[in-house]
C-alpha cells in the first residue's frame, strides 16, 4: 500500500488502516514498515463489530481481533467495493483497489 | 570407534525446521512465495527425502531414526495445515456493509492518539473516497 500511495492521492483516495492494536503498537509497526497512512486504533473492537468483521480469540493471548477486509467507500459514505478475502495471507492488491478506486467521481 | 553420523538423517531434519521458519520469516515478504508457498514446499520435499534417506541408511538405532524421521514429517504437516487450512478458517461476516451499503461511521485514535474520523475525511473538499484496511494487527 505505502508504495502506491502516491498513486492513491492522486485519485483523490486516502487508506486508512484499523486494527484491534493500541497506538503505540500500531506506531511500532508503522514506524518499522515506514508506512505514512494512518493506522487507526479500535481497541475494543466497536467499529470492527460493526463491520461484522469480528474474529474471535483469533489474536495474540486469545484476543478478539478483527478479520482482513477492504472497502473502498466514497465521499457519499456508501461502500463502492469491498474485498472479504478467504485466506488471511493473501489480501488485495493495491492495483485491483486502484482500478476501482479510479472509477469514483 | 568412530560413531558415523548419519548426514542424511540429520541434515533431512534441520531443513524441514528451517524450511518453516523460512516461510514465516522470509518467504511470507513476498505475495510470489506467500500465497501458494510453492519454495518452502520443496524445501520441506527434498528435507523429506534426505529424511527417507537417511532412515533406510540407519543401522543401529532405528528407533531413533524413525522419530527424527516422523517429526519431520509432522513439521510439514503442521505447515500445511496451517497454511492451506487455519488461514481459511474466517468468520462469514454476513453482517459486512456491501456495495451499496452505507459505511458505518467511526472515529478512533491514530498512531499520535489523535482522533480521525470518517465523515471528517470524506467531507474533506479533496477527498473522492477512502480505503479502509482491516487487518489483523502487529504480532
Amino acid at each position: 500500500m505505502e508504495e502506491h500511495l502516491a498513486e492513491f492521492r492522486a485519485a483523490g483516495i486516502q487508506p486508512l488502516a484499523i486494527s484491534v492494536d493500541t497506538p503505540e503498537e500500531s506506531r511500532d509497526l508503522s514506524t518499522k514498515a515506514g508506512y505514512t497512512f494512518p493506522l487507526l486504533s479500535d481497541r475494543n473492537a466497536e467499529t470492527i463489530r460493526r463491520y461484522d468483521l469480528l474474529h474471535k480469540g483469533a489474536g495474540e493471548h486469545g484476543r478478539d481481533i478483527a478479520r482482513p477486509a477492504e472497502f473502498l467507500v466514497d465521499r457519499h459514505g456508501v461502500v463502492r467495493w469491498r474485498n472479504l478475502t478467504g485466506d488471511f495471507r493473501i489480501r488485495a492488491r493495491p492495483e485491483q483497489m486502484l482500478e476501482a478506486a479510479r472509477q469514483l467521481r | 570407534m568412530s560413531r558415523r553420523i548419519n548426514w542424511p538423517l540429520w541434515s533431512g531434519f534441520a531443513l524441514s525446521i528451517a524450511a518453516f521458519f523460512s516461510y514465516f520469516f522470509f518467504f511470507i515478504r513476498f505475495p510470489a512465495t506467500r500465497d501458494v508457498p510453492w519454495a518452502t514446499l520443496i524445501l520441506f520435499a527434498i528435507a523429506i527425502v534426505l529424511l527417507v534417506i537417511g532412515l533406510r541408511k540407519a543401522v543401529g538405532r532405528r528407533i531413533l531414526a524413525w522419530i527424527v524421521t516422523i517429526l519431520g514429517i509432522l513439521v510439514c504437516a503442521f505447515f500445511c495445515f496451517a497454511i492451506f487450512l487455519a488461514t481459511k478458517m474466517l468468520p462469514a461476516s454476513q453482517g459486512a456493509p456491501g456495495i451499496g451499503a452505507k459505511a458505518p461511521g467511526f472515529a478512533l485514535l491514530d498512531t499520535n492518539r489523535r482522533p480521525v474520523a470518517l465523515a471528517q475525511l470524506l467531507a474533506e473538499p479533496s477527498t473522492k473516497g477512502v480505503i479502509l484496511i482491516f487487518y489483523r494487527g502487529y504480532w
